[in-house]
């Protein structure tokens, strides 16, 4: 390597090094949303399911100092419904990816590393993951069985295992052929050893970023499931709460039912995929340094 | 088979006494083209404390052959003849069996420091780890031995290394590290393959004075694969010259550069640049391309490529011959010094074809 490219990769490589204000910034959004919603229950929030119906007046209500997002249809606080919605939208999205990168990731590490029939048998299940259609499967799973948090969870979660799967086994298989694995095996490791202290430390940082886009899906694909009315059916959810303010006389006489909850979530969403994007980044600076 | 057999049979190898002996070795690897005979037949034998160098081209067979020594070939390698390693056989050695003698008993330095390092574990880690897997050594014990194997390959600072990563050291520090590595578990054979070519020239013979250094300290065997004769020649006790997957010449390092044989070794020799050249002086190469292992031409491998062939060379395979000095073995026709080469060689001078320093070189 010349000086000069050296040079322009050290420069590259200071700029990526930092994660920069945006990447906090998305991070302070997820914190608030996951305090609020972890901690929703012991939270001075109103209750999600109740009524405050004011004598005289017609819900929805428009924002206001006792309704900071307002009320929907029912009178019901749309702050504590957004709040107590994203319990359920975060759940699924973090089963869903946990799943997909356990089951995915070891499937795609094994694959990935002993190739041959490993790698053509689970290649195989992978493909035909990926070419079933995603929607038709969940609506499926979800009007067949009870459409409980666990279900929904699920459902997501075998849907993530083909994509993640893929990644992981496309990140081992380049590191697997890289010499200090081969250095490893020279060193007398056996291939349990080599797998876990050599590939997966190195496959996960990949995967991790990964895994907040993928959790950014999985929320989307809730409020898509929502939207058909599939989604779990007690208490609400964000994709629930955006779709009871979906009509479109509501979208012109009180359109905050929708818009707010869509903006939450819209932020949230990108706070995943933001953040995610910057610790790939981040991360890659390993790379070209190498 | 357990690891004690295998260490008591390798304590009584004292220096001087053979070490690896490799019989007719032969690697073909089952391809959809066909077989590809990447090692053909190949006998050697090492002492301990010596070493020897394995130079050739690319795709000459030198790598597979370091690789066939240790086992390390994917599972569509058919390995042929013997490799008595200690006196014993491995070459049907499992994986399982194997591992007992990688690291402890033989182990590998690469090509490239850049990427034989975990990029994501520690120095102290990378080291530690197999002193821990073979010797049993508790941490602390561990840390001390890591700590005096950097301070052995001459790291400065060895207590802040071992926190560092690997992207935090330089290309020549890496392969020293790397050199530690495999030094660790005091293995009696070390191969090093091409171990100086993705560094500094002027790191080059730092590194490679330090593994003939430890060679000596250490009482141990190398075997220093490389494409470049000039990188063996001051580092080597013998040197074995491959072209195609066979051995063309083999002989003790001196008596090979006072008396090359095989026009071969005499055209990688040339295709060293050289400092007394003037500048801008055209490097010599070999034409031509190394042959298709599937279809290996038939007589010399070499001749498509040989300025020096006669009809003999394209029909017929030359065997390996030995000269006046026993050790010294070469496969060619018309070696250097025959009476068929010089005459060759008198018309390749006068129509110019050749640069004149050609002769210069023996």
């Amino acid at each position: 390597m010349s000086d000069a490219t050296a040079q322009a990769n050290a420069d590259g490589a200071a700029s990526k090094r930092r994660l920069g204000v945006g990447f906090w910034i998305a991070v302070f959004w997820l914190f608030i949303v996951f305090f609020a919603a972890t901690f929703a229950p012991w939270l001075p929030f109103k209750d999600p399911d109740n009524n405050y119906i004011v004598s005289g007046e017609r819900p929805p209500y428009a924002p206001s100092g006792t309704h900071p997002f307002g009320t929907d249809q029912d009178a019901r606080d749309l702050l504590a419904r957004t709040v107590f919605g994203a319990r359920v939208s975060l759940t699924v999205g973090l089963v869903a990816i946990g799943m997909g990168m356990l089951f995915g990731g070891f499937m795609g590490i094994m694959a990935g590393y002993f190739r041959g029939w490993w790698d053509r048998v689970i290649s195989f299940v992978f493909i035909i993951f990926l070419s079933f259609p995603a929607l038709v499967l969940a609506i499926l799973i979800t009007a067949l069985l009870e459409r409980s948090l666990r279900t929904i969870s699920i459902t997501l979660g075998i849907l993530s295992i083909a994509p993640v799967g893929r990644i992981a086994r496309a990140t081992t298989i380049s590191f697997a052929d890289r010499e200090f694995v081969l250095a490893a095996r020279t060193l007398g490791a056996k291939n349990g050893r080599i797998i876990i202290r050599e590939l997966l430390p190195n496959v996960l940082i990949p995967m991790s970023a990964l895994a907040l886009l993928g959790m950014a899906v999985a929320v989307v694909a809730e409020g898509g499931l929502a939207f058909l009315g599939l989604s779990v059916e007690k208490g609400p959810t964000w994709g629930k709460v955006i779709l009871t303010g979906a009509g479109s006389r509501d979208l012109q006489k009180a359109p905050w039912i929708a818009i707010i909850p869509i903006i939450v979530l819209f932020l949230t969403v990108l706070a995943l995929n933001f953040a995610g994007d910057r610790i790939r980044a981040y991360f890659d600076v390993r790379e070209t340094a190498l | 088979m357990n690891k004690n057999d295998i260490i008591q049979s390798d304590r009584r190898i004292e220096s001087g006494e053979p070490l690896l002996e490799l019989i007719d070795l032969k690697t073909h690897f089952k391809t959809e083209r066909g077989l590809v005979r990447a090692v053909d037949g190949v006998t050697l034998s090492l002492k301990r404390g010596e070493s020897l160098g394995v130079v050739g081209e690319s795709g000459s067979g030198k790598t597979v052959l370091s690789r066939s020594i240790m086992g390390l070939l994917p599972s569509t390698a058919v390995k042929h003849g013997s490799v008595k390693f200690a006196g014993q056989d491995i070459v049907g050695f499992s994986a399982k069996q194997m591992r007992h003698l990688w690291g402890a008993e033989m182990s590998m330095v690469f090509q490239n420091p850049l990427n034989s390092l975990n990029p994501l574990m520690k120095i102290g880690k990378q080291i530690t780890e197999p002193l821990k897997l073979h010797l049993g050594m508790d941490k602390a014990t561990a840390t001390a031995t890591a700590l005096q194997l950097l301070r052995d390959v001459r790291i400065p600072e060895p207590e802040r290394r071992l926190n560092q990563l690997p992207h935090e050291l330089s290309g020549g520090m890496r392969q020293r590290v790397m050199i530690a590595i495999a030094l660790a578990c005091g293995p009696t054979l070390l191969f090093a393959d091409e171990p100086t070519t993705a560094l500094d020239v002027t790191v080059q013979a730092q590194i490679l004075d330090l593994i003939g250094e430890q060679r000596r300290d250490r009482n141990m065997s190398v075997i220093l694969v490389t494409h470049d004769l000039g990188v063996v020649a001051g580092h080597t006790d013998q040197i074995a010259v491959m072209y195609g997957g066979k051995l063309v010449e083999h002989a003790p390092t001196k008596t090979l550069f006072a008396n090359m044989k095989m026009p071969y070794t005499k055209s990688l020799m040339r295709s060293i640049p050289k400092l007394s050249d003037p500048s801008h002086t055209r490097l010599a190469t070999i034409p031509g391309r190394p042959p298709d292992l599937v279809n290996p031409p038939l007589g010399c491998n070499f001749a498509p490529r040989c300025m020096y062939a006669l009809p003999k060379c394209h029909v017929e395979e030359p065997p390996l011959t030995p000269t006046a000095d026993p050790k010294h073995v070469y496969a060619c026709w018309y070696p250097v010094g025959s009476p068929e080469f010089e005459k060759r060689d008198a018309e390749l001078q006068a129509t110019g074809y050749m640069p004149e320093d050609f002769s210069a070189v023996s």
